[in-house]
């Protein structure tokens, strides 16, 4: 089975056999910062952007994403550049483990792009399906408004 | 100080903001097997006969291990100090199961696919036993889990009790009777899970050399080692076991929970083997919160000072003992160290079920302990009519003071006197108090069916096991004037790397970019008990500040001799001489490497203390609760610590704001649920609610200062500390709210609303003459039968043997 689509900017054509999920497909490329967190995507741990949404990857069949535009966190800081929201991340102290920590950036880019100031409450929505069992999401929420440039 | 107590970004901060393949399972291997679990499907069972026969005959099975392919031999899945205080009753597999979710066997095949394919034909042949889920019936059940000759430091085998405490210090008999008032009460705390997002991974091959290495997951890499050595019978120095990143662990990854299996089948079949949990199997077969009834009784004199304290408690197991002396230890030294009492005695019984075994999970018995004291301690206030804070404040612990649980209360042996030298329990209080505006918000904001209410827990940890958690760690010095920090302190997330580069960076007088930190490789890293027991700060800390101050005294000598002057002085990263003249690190370095009295800079040093310092908390809850409904919202937490001297605010914050809705979920939204059967029904989380990023409610977390003198620079434990007081904090507000005391955790809808019904009947029992106004409230009455029979429905279909 072949299917073209774009990952991380770049044309992509892969030739998987039926069956086979994003999930497995980008962590077999070596895209680790997706990660397994439940099988029914429960965590988030799994996501990514697809055309600016955030996706359980999981849950997708590699056939679904013909001609979409795929986002994984590595595509955010290409070298040794770094996005802001990732150092708003760092700056914040909103990174513990880090397990979740793709998870959490990709679904606040998500919301940023569709509300570029978005309410305390729009971000901890944005960010209720990514789950954390370390910072408690208060931090990562601070984060996120610092970086909107709507302080908390 | 320029570097210890300031912000500092965390050193692994860049990788894991970049989302780089920092975790044990961010590898790519050629070649490689991947292992699945059979995990029994009945609670109880003799395997008559287990054919692999077929299974094995599948194309792209390379190994199938059941009992058959190994000795006898117990041991102990807890990774503790050794030898361990934890029954040996454990075979890595065995011919009989003990629970839903215990070894059947593994497979390691091509694909995990395939390996699925081959667990369903293996044929297992199961003689089915009767099993007991009911902790308080297993001492005299005739189930009995652990007959078996050969297994070690089993309590009680023929009783079920996997390990007892009794204890006492003073005559608690005479306390009591000497006492104006006695209350006691009986709390009871279910199977909840340490729920780390990263799941049990562990991958292990053979180097060039055929050594043993093992890539995984855990708080414990030289435990690990000695345990994965001993189970399969090979030598240490064949093993090396690497921690990589970890995704979280909270306890639940201080247990060799795979690796001896992982290992096994690489060496079975020479090649690289991973094997990791998914999310049900981590519900089924990794551990848990130990589930425990704790009953207090509590005297006190007409001063209403603690004159005797007398604990019991009755400990789930689970079908194996892993941790089970040391979390009931826990539960009676940390919830005795806060109230000062001449008389406290401890009779405690863990005992074996068919469940799960529990495990280690963060607060490690104090949360159990101090939701029934904290519990009991706002029931007795209550019943005297006192503020709740106004009866603790009369009975802390002062500084000075000896701890008398200490001295008989160790890691499953004899303890260390502990002196009080810190505490800050006071003005955890002061600041608390002030921020949740206690206790004006009391009943102002009543709206409807919403009664609001505010309650206070007040708790207390230890720092390390005195006297048996050591650390150490290594420096060397780099021609550029860095240094190499290695230490077997394993950092699982928490940032304990950065805290112990900002002690090195301090002693040397040097930005924290100087130092890098590595940890944990049993090859290249100094032996390091574990990341458990609040003991990376206080206890690898001090190693790390010893090894830095050696390194500083060299440096001083070697630049001393460079400079050919007699004395000088270090300075900012300088060495200078009385004349002015200086020298830098790298220089130094250099020329100790190159040119000048040439040698490596370079120093280790081992800590271990004596001491415990208990860190103090106190939390404070603002909740309100529909009395139609029972539903219960959490509006605020205030948490507010003493953690000796903070090394990092910012990740101190963060291991408090992370503790709490660990804590939320423990009082309100999580345990684990099981069938007639004793199979887990929530085992995803969908179905065992952790709190979200929408679920959260507001927090405010703070430091008190308080400069502990036997930890590095001050500083005493804050990893653990901020989980115990939400549970009870909650139900102390919850009770104050509407008058429903919930004993049994967690708070759920249903059981607030019986609590009610309960008080109603007793109150409308108390006025059953005054007709008229039980007519007018019958509507409501009708409407919250309603919401009650459907809570009652769903727990019907909830229904836990743990909780009835």
């Amino acid at each position: 089975m072949k299917v073209s689509f774009i990952l991380n900017g770049k044309p992509e054509k892969a030739d998987e056999r039926a069956g086979t999920t994003l999930f497995d497909y980008l962590r077999a490329q070596g895209l680790f910062s997706v990660k397994y967190g439940s099988d029914r995507g429960e965590t988030g741990a799994d996501s990514v952007l697809i055309d600016d949404k955030i996706y359980n990857s999981s849950l997708l069949l590699l056939y679904r994403l013909e001609n979409k535009s795929v986002v994984t966190l590595e595509y955010f800081s290409s070298g040794t550049g770094i996005h802001p929201l990732q150092a708003a991340f760092i700056n914040e102290g909103a990174i513990q483990c880090g397990y979740c920590t793709p998870g959490l950036i990709l679904a606040a880019e998500a919301l940023l792009k569709r509300v570029s100031a978005p309410s305390e409450l729009e971000v901890r929505q944005a960010l209720a399906g990514v789950y954390c069992r370390c910072t408690g999401y208060v931090k990562p929420i601070k984060a996120v408004m610092k970086y909107s440039g709507s302080e908390l | 100080m320029k570097i210890v107590g300031r912000k500092t970004a965390r050193v692994d901060g860049l990788a894991l903001a970049k989302g780089k393949a920092v975790f044990a399972d961010d590898i790519s291997q050629k070649d490689i097997l991947y292992a699945k679990f059979l995990f029994s499907p009945l609670a109880h069972a003799k395997i008559k006969s287990i054919n692999i026969k077929q299974a094995l005959a599948l194309k792209g099975v390379a190994a199938i291990l059941t009992f058959k392919d190994f000795p006898v031999k117990y041991y102990t899945t807890a990774g503790q100090g050794y030898p361990e205080p934890s029954p040996k009753d454990y075979r890595i597999f065995d011919d009989k199961v003990r629970y839903v979710g215990d070894r059947v066997a593994v497979a390691a095949a091509e694909s995990l696919e395939i390996a699925e394919a081959a667990l369903k034909l293996i044929k297992v042949e199961y003689e089915k036993l009767p099993a007991n889920f009911d902790l308080e019936k297993a001492m005299d059940s005739k189930v009995v889990l652990h007959p078996e000759k050969g297994k070690t430091f089993i309590f009680n085998a023929r009783k079920n009790i996997s390990a007892n405490i009794e204890a006492e210090v003073g005559n608690v008999e005479k306390g009591l009777a000497d006492s104006k008032y006695v209350f006691t009460q009986r709390y009871f705390t279910p199977y909840v899970q340490q729920a780390a997002i990263e799941p049990h991974i562990t991958r292990t091959w053979l180097d060039e050399n055929d050594r043993l290495i093992i890539r995984t997951a855990t708080q414990v890499p030289f435990h690990v080692r000695r345990i994965v050595a001993d189970v399969l019978d090979i030598p240490v120095r064949k093993i090396r076991v690497i921690k990589p990143r970890l995704g979280g662990g909270f306890g639940g990854k201080q247990e060799i929970l795979n690796e001896e299996v992982c290992a096994a089948l690489t060496l079975k079949t020479g090649r690289p083997v991973r094997l990791e949990f998914t999310r049900e199997e981590e519900f089924i077969a990794a551990r848990s919160r130990h589930a425990q009834f704790v009953e207090f009784t509590l005297g006190l004199d007409e001063d209403l000072k603690i004159r005797a304290i007398d604990l019991k408690i009755l400990q789930n197991s689970g079908a194996y003992g892993p941790h089970a002396l040391t979390v009931m230890s826990v539960t009676a030294s940390k919830s005795l160290a806060l109230y000062k009492s001449p008389n406290v005695r401890i009779r405690a019984d863990s005992v074996y079920t068919n469940l799960p075994p529990a495990g280690a999970y963060r607060g490690y018995g104090a949360p159990q302990g101090f939701f029934a004291l904290e519990s009991l301690m706002d029931e007795i206030a209550h019943e005297l009519g006192l503020d709740p804070l106004e009866l603790r404040l009369k009975n802390y612990y002062k500084k000075g003071d000896k701890i008398a649980i200490a001295e008989v209360l160790g890691e499953g042996r004899e303890g260390y006197p502990v002196i009080l030298k810190t505490t800050g329990i006071r003005q955890c209080i002061k600041t608390g108090r002030k921020l949740i505006d206690w206790p004006n918000v009391q009943n102002s904001k009543n709206q409807g069916s919403i009664r609001r209410g505010l309650g206070v827990a007040t708790v207390a940890q230890g720092s390390g096991i005195a006297g048996i958690d050591m650390g150490s760690a290594s420096i060397k010095m780099n021609e550029d004037g860095s240094f190499n920090l290695h230490v077997g302190a394993a950092d699982l997330g928490t940032g304990s790397d950065t805290a112990l580069a900002q002690i090195a960076a301090e002693v040397l007088e040097v930005p924290i970019h100087k130092i890098i930190v590595y940890s944990a490789d049993t090859d290249h890293t100094p032996f390091d008990t574990g990341a458990y027991a609040s003991s990376t700060t206080y206890i690898s800390g001090n190693a790390v500040k010893k090894a830095a101050l050696k390194i500083r005294k060299i440096i001083l000598e070697q630049g001393v001799k460079i400079l050919g002057i007699e004395k000088a002085g270090l300075k900012n990263g300088l060495v200078t001489g009385a004349d002015g003249k200086s020298i830098t690190y790298a220089e130094i370095c250099t020329k100790s490497f190159y040119t000048d009295f040439q040698l490596q800079i370079q120093a280790s040093a081992s800590h271990l203390s004596y001491d415990s310092p208990p860190p103090y908390n106190a939390t404070f809850a603002d909740v309100s609760v529909d009395i139609e409904t029972g539903f219960v919202t959490v509006h605020k937490i205030v948490s507010v610590s003493d953690g000796g001297r903070i090394i990092n605010p910012q990740m101190a914050e963060g291991q408090a704001e992370g503790a709490i809705p660990q804590s939320l979920g423990f009082a309100l939204s999580e345990f684990m649920v099981f069938d007639k059967f004793g199979r887990i029904i929530n085992r995803d989380f969908e179905n065992y609610h952790i709190f979200t990023a929408i679920d959260m409610p507001e927090i405010i977390v703070k430091f008190v200062h308080t400069n502990e003198p036997s930890g590095p620079f001050g500083a005493k434990a804050v990893a653990e500390i901020p989980i115990i007081g939400p549970a009870p904090a909650i139900a102390n507000a919850i009770f104050k709210a509407c008058g429903a005391r919930i004993r049994e955790l967690p708070i759920t809808p249903e059981k607030i609303l019986k609590e009610l019904r309960r008080n109603q009947k007793k109150k409308s029992e108390a006025r059953s003459q005054i007709s008229e106004v039980r007519g007018k409230k019958k509507s409501i009455v009708r409407s919250k039968k309603l919401v009650e029979e459907f809570f009652l429905s769903i727990r019907c279909t909830l229904m836990t043997f743990v909780n009835s």
